[in-house]
């Protein structure tokens, strides 16, 4: 993370999440400009964050012209509706020409619905959280990551127990299922390039990339249920 | 799906029968409601407060439904599918741009309209499929007509009086 340039970051919405963003971000050295339009929240992070916070409506042409949209490289709503997240966005997009668009989706219902309207990238915490606990309840050893090409691909972790059947085994010698990738694998909190004959131990995670329908029999093979 | 859609706006052009869906029972959707009721449209009017419906006249011939009208199942059971037209005209511009979103992409209606306060907003919408009615522009250009005595002077004219304003206020901002 450290490694990218600095980019112009503008977050809409000074809720936890843009709060947390925003000191992330500016941590990691980017010049990022909250934007809010309850006065109380605004004044509040302000008293913390200092003039970086503006308070105003992320959805007013007047307001986004003075926070620079237009030289922005990000633009992210992360405002607690929908509707909002989804106009910010779009005329971040439409009218300042903001290359990245990423808007937080409270409705997981409306995911696919943003990025059919140009949003170029959406984050649902209650699909993160849904998909979470079903995962963890049906076998608790492959978890998704992210979704890339529309949810066609999938980045999943799979976490290595002593009754995984291939526990022990090299990669190598692993019938993966056709398309599958394996990125890494993290051991000790080291990210390894793992090779052929990269041993897998217990307490291993493996990151792999996956076509989407493939996710089951990556399970079985990893887990040994027949999910 | 795209000749139904052709059916569907074919009929909406013809003088009665016309399929309605409205998002928002203020003062516009209701009055627009009830007058399409009365002139033997088939209306659905959908609100997330019931008390709203009240607004509705005593003799609303049409469908009542109590939903979030940016929630694709609400708009479903309304039967949007099937509409000639959906009109959003609820107190947010935001709710009112992503619903008639989802009755465009979604569900495919012909004709859809979204009221919205903010000028700008109306004209970056407007021209991409959706038909926007700036009702700060309209009243504000209707108004000043009246105060200078002047003849309607047209609805292109008074989006341009908003858009105007915006800008300048814009450019007074130091951009």
């Amino acid at each position: 993370m450290s490694r990218t340039s600095p980019m112009y970051v503008i977050i809409v919405g000074a809720g936890k999440v843009g709060y947390y963003l925003a000191k992330e971000l500016i941590q990691e050295g980017h010049e990022v400009l909250v934007m809010e339009k309850d006065r109380k929240i605004a004044e509040t992070l302000a008293d913390e964050l200092g003039d970086i916070v503006m308070h105003a409506d992320g959805c007013e042409m007047r307001s986004m012209t003075e926070a620079g949209m237009g030289r922005a490289n990000v633009v992210v709503a992360v405002t607690g509706d929908d509707e909002d997240n989804l106009v910010i966005c779009q005329m971040a997009k439409r009218q300042f020409g903001v290359e990245r668009t990423i808007a937080r989706v409270n409705d997981p219902k409306n995911e696919a619905l943003f990025r059919e309207l140009g949003i170029d990238q959406t984050v649902s915490s209650t699909r993160i959280i849904f998909n979470l606990i079903e995962q963890q309840i049906e076998t608790g050893q492959v978890i998704p990551l992210a979704a890339l090409k529309k949810g066609e691909i999938e980045v999943v972790e799979a976490d290595i127990t002593p009754d995984s059947p291939v526990m022990g085994m090299r990669i190598g010698q692993i019938d993966l299922p056709p398309n599958t990738l394996i990125i890494s694998v993290i051991r000790d909190d080291h990210a390894l390039l793992p090779h052929a004959d990269t041993k897998l131990r217990e307490g291993d995670s493996v990151i792999a990339m996956i076509k989407s329908e493939r996710e089951k029999e990556l399970r079985a093979i990893f887990s040994g249920s027949s999910a | 799906m795209c000749s139904r859609a052709q059916d569907r706006s074919r009929h909406a052009t013809e003088a009665s029968g016309v399929k309605v869906v409205i998002l928002g029972c203020g003062r516009v959707g209701s009055t627009i409601a009830s007058s399409m009721a009365r002139e033997g449209h088939d209306v659905t009017i959908i609100d997330q407060n019931p008390d709203s419906f009240r607004r509705l006249a005593s003799d609303f011939s049409g469908k009542t439904l109590i939903g979030n009208g940016i929630d694709e199942d609400t708009l479903r059971r309304a039967d949007v599918e099937h509409a000639d037209a959906f009109v959003a005209v609820t107190n947010g511009d935001n709710r009112n741009i992503m619903s008639v979103q989802i009755a465009k992409v979604r569900f495919r209606v012909p004709k859809v309209i979204a009221r919205i306060y903010d000028p700008i907003r109306a004209r970056a919408y407007a021209g991409l499929g959706i038909e926007t009615v700036c009702t700060t522009c309209v009243g504000a250009g209707l108004i000043r007509d009246k105060v200078l005595g002047r003849e309607f002077s047209g609805l292109d004219e008074y989006a341009r009086l908003g858009i105007g304003v915006e800008q300048m206020n814009a450019e007074e901002c130091g951009e």
